[in-house]
């Protein structure tokens, strides 16, 4: 699970979005077409290219009012358009722990 | 307990009020997140996968119930609904809100308790031995000395923007229940031919990628130049430690690089310069200190009064006293060790429910004292041993009774791949497997003291490096793996575990260790010879042999 | 950037002279602190004070020397968490008794003016306007210390000792 710390040069080999933390509370968020950021991973920017990555992690960084932490991160584009995370590190940030929490909600 | 006076309360006050301002430019983009990264690493306040974490001091690991409540209350009121105790004396919330951790910091504050400098490059929370002040045979209290190192060292003007983070340790036992020796510097409190107090001074020692155990470099230094002798290595730390790499920031790279004896020489020079001057502390100055830390008023009682007696006959309360009732100084008395590792559980979580429920048993109990320890369990310093068996039922009762304090089962586990940023792999779902796999407490009892540390990264925050048994998540291909280590330990003969043989999947750690287990009952001289002691007799291979045979 | 002196935002005495530009024959000047070791003597016979930028990988002893010639010594902040010269300015003032200006250069923003007061700076190069405006309450934020340092703050410690002494006294 490569830290997002040590994403230097971009360079992605399949679809990817841009996720972060939001500022004044920290959730997980992605970034949206439309310039701001969702908590759904549903309504994430897609990109395919290293350009448009670069891009859309250059926009989403400069909002850090918004979100911080902002990175790429590799997504599976399924048949029917559905997004799912490209890895475990981002599976459990999108659909939280692997473990149940001590105190269920 | 200590108790904060006025001034002390005014200082954490003061710098509630500091962060409160910092948040709101923050948050209305004055400060950007660059700048106000190492602001809100200063107080604690980390970004981890899913929220903010902030984690909170626990000064040498003493609560009153007072302060346990009011965890509680952060807990419920900011998060959700639990805490996270560390190896660090330190307790962690995972889920809280940067709008409004100013509030919660001011509720803390109420009762006296703060998270400056819980992370950023300047020094920790001074962490003790869990024990201190009632274990037999303890030398002198050392929380008088961690509290005089923590207000020394509470936002010092010259060293708050170290290379790196500092971590102090003191222990005035013989047997060393704070890790001492993987601190930055590490304190054994002991006494002189005179019968005065002093410290045999550790320094460089450290975990992470590059892992050390301290070195002596004074073995007796007057309780009286402590001060002086502590700001003379940081000084020296803090000019002459690398700032160009993070990872060879840390005092035991310097100590490393330079050797022990030019940097004692260093050191040297450097105190002499200072050891006579505004740092040296008057016996008046440490009687002030100590006299603000209120001890119990103890009755008399009998070592073995009939409550306990009637109660041996239940096996379940037997099984419980024997793993976790320890020796206390005083007669009659006894410290409890409360498992915060139930079979399936996240290891050194805590409910909000249940600090509450702890606290008013440490009000019935234990003169209203509760003691968080490194092993990320907590304890009842002080607690009647006629007052065992009600006891017991009431942690039964909140779950916090599992008796298998020592035992394989009670595992050090970093928050891996479910909660931390910096994690390759997963700890928690592994410990918890492990406590499944152990949960017979009879099996556990003829294993007999075995330490597991689980790290999900190499910085070692589950201190696998010293686990009698160490487990490192690391990542192959994107998959999580898992490097097995032997033989560390984390005492006062601290040594850095050995490789049993290659990284393993996730799904075969927990395999691999009940094979290591296995391995040992076969292969000990005799049921007293601990796991770590087989290990030393007779090496890796023949684990490695057993282990990996079929593999 | 605004200068702040004396607890507030004030006109810059010294004119900071980088070190290929020719020095002005009078005035007062910031100069490196390689520049000023070429030649200590001539520049010292020059009218006009002297300061000098003093990196903070540099031990200060090889400044000693000079300190009673220097109206100013300007340490350097690279970065917000680069902490070198808070020990470089408290061996100046506590050690070799430095008496001139000793003033923070680089990365020096609002958070850091309690620590830089403490060490025993008295000039600041504050980076943010905004920042150098609110110096003097900044200054103020905190009323407790626990550390003895050159400044004469008494400490918390000292505090309570008084405390102990005019309690026991009956007062
Ligand atoms: C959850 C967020 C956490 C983060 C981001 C984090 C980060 C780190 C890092 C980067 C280091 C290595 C520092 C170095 O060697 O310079 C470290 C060390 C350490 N961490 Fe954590 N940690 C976290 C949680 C914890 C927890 C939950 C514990 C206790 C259970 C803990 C206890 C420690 C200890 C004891 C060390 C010391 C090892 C040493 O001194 O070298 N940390 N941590
Ligand atoms: S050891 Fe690594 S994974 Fe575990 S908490 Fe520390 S930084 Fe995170």
């Amino acid at each position: 699970m490569t830290s997002p710390l040590e994403q230097k040069k971009i360079k992605i080999t399949g679809p990817s979005v841009v996720t972060a933390n939001r500022t004044w509370d920290g959730i997980v968020v992605y970034r949206t077409p439309e310039q701001g950021w969702s908590a759904k991973l549903a309504d994430a920017a897609i990109v395919r290219t290293s350009d448009d990555a670069r891009a859309l992690l250059a926009e989403s960084v400069a909002d850090d009012v918004g979100a911080i932490g902002a990175y790429i991160a590799p997504v599976e584009v399924r048949d029917g358009g559905a997004i799912e995370p490209g890895n475990l590190r981002e599976q459990i940030r999108s659909a939280g722990l692997t473990i149940g929490l001590p105190v269920q909600a | 307990m200590y108790a904060y006076d006025e001034l002390d309360r005014t200082l954490i006050n003061e710098r509630v009020s500091e962060f409160r301002d910092q948040v709101k430019r923050r948050l209305s983009g004055e400060l950007t997140e660059d700048e106000f990264k190492m602001l809100r690493l200063q107080n604690g306040v980390y970004l981890q996968l899913h929220a903010y974490m902030f984690r909170v001091a626990i000064p040498y690991g003493t609560l009153s119930s007072r302060q346990l409540r009011q965890l509680a209350h952060v807990a419920r009121r900011y998060d959700r609904g639990y805490g996270h105790f560390t190896t660090r004396q330190n307790i962690q919330f995972n889920w809280i809100k940067l709008a409004e951790l100013p509030d919660a910091l001011a509720d803390l504050a109420e009762v006296g308790i703060h998270a400056m400098q819980t992370s950023g490059n300047n020094t920790r929370n001074v962490t003790s031995d869990q024990w201190a002040g009632v274990a037999p045979g303890e030398i002198e209290d050392p929380r008088i000395w961690s509290e005089i190192l923590r207000q020394y060292t509470t936002l010092h003007p010259e060293f708050s923007f170290l290379p790196r983070k500092f971590k102090f340790a003191i222990t005035a036992s013989a047997h060393d229940r704070a890790a001492i020796k993987i601190h930055d510097i590490g304190l054994r409190l002991h006494k002189n031919a005179q019968g005065e107090t002093g410290f045999e001074v550790m320094v460089g020692g450290g975990l992470g990628r590059t892992p050390f155990i301290a070195k002596t470099i004074r073995t007796f230094v007057h309780g009286s130049d402590l001060l002086s002798y502590v700001e003379a290595i940081m000084r020296v730390y803090n000019q002459y430690g690398r700032r160009d790499n993070i990872y060879k920031a840390r005092i035991k790279i310097l100590v490393h690089e330079l050797g022990i004896e030019r940097f004692a020489q260093e050191v040297e020079e450097e105190w002499q310069q200072i050891r006579d001057g505004a740092l040296k502390l008057d016996d008046s100055v440490v009687e002030e200190i100590r006299s603000r830390f209120t001890y119990p008023a103890y009755e008399k009682l009998a070592h073995m009064p009939d409550e306990l007696r009637k109660a041996a006959h239940d096996p379940h309360f037997e099984a419980w006293r024997r793993n976790s009732v320890f020796p206390h100084k005083v007669t009659g008395y006894a410290i409890v060790t409360l498992s915060l590792k139930p079979v399936g559980g996240p290891p050194g979580d805590a409910t909000a429910d249940q600090m509450d429920a702890l606290a008013d048993l440490a009000d019935k109990y234990s003169f209203g004292e509760i003691r968080v320890g490194h092993e990320q369990n907590l304890a009842l310093p002080h607690v009647a041993r006629r007052d065992l068996p009600a006891l017991w039922k009431a942690l039964d009762k909140i779950g916090l009774a599992t008796p298998n304090v020592n035992l394989v089962s009670d595992i050090i586990a970093c928050p891996g791949l479910d909660y931390c940023s910096l994690a390759n792999a997963r700890s928690i779902p592994i410990a918890q497997e492990l406590t499944r796999r152990f949960s017979n407490h009879d099996t556990a009892n003829l294993i007999g003291r075995l330490h597991i540390n689980i790290s999900g990264c190499i910085n070692a925050c589950g201190h696998h490096h010293v686990g009698h048994i160490g487990i490192l998540g690391v990542e192959k291909n994107g998959e999580e793996f898992y490097q097995i280590t032997i033989g560390g330990r984390a005492d006062e003969n601290a040594q850095l575990g050995s490789l049993v043989g290659p990284a393993v999947p996730y799904a075969e750690v927990a395999d691999v260790i009940e094979d290591i287990v296995e391995a040992y009952l076969a292969l000990r001289a005799s049921p007293d010879e601990l796991f770590v002691d087989s290990v030393k007799r007779l090496g890796v291979e023949p684990f490695r042999e057993r282990v990996y045979a079929t593999r | 950037m605004p200068l702040v002196k004396n607890g507030k935002i004030s006109d810059d005495a010294f004119v900071h002279v980088v070190d290929d530009a020719p020095l002005p024959p009078d005035g007062a000047i910031l100069i490196s602190a390689a520049r000023f070791l070429e030649d200590p003597e001539a520049i010292s016979r020059r009218l006009g004070k002297t300061g000098v930028v003093w990196p903070n990988n540099r031990d200060v002893d090889d400044l000693v020397p000079y300190l009673d010639r220097l109206a100013a010594v300007a340490l350097v902040f690279p970065t917000f968490r680069d902490g070198r010269a808070y020990s470089q300015a408290r061996l100046l003032r506590e050690r070799f008794l430095y008496h001139g200006e000793l003033r923070a250069t680089g990365q020096v923003l609002r958070d850091q003016f309690v620590f830089m007061l403490r060490a025993g700076f008295d000039a600041f190069e504050v980076r943010k306007q905004a920042d150098a405006e609110v110096f003097a309450q900044t200054a103020k934020r905190y009323s407790v210390f626990y550390q003895p340092t050159g400044d004469g703050r008494v400490t918390a410690l000292n505090r309570r000792m008084q405390l102990r002494h005019s309690e026991s006294a009956g007062l």
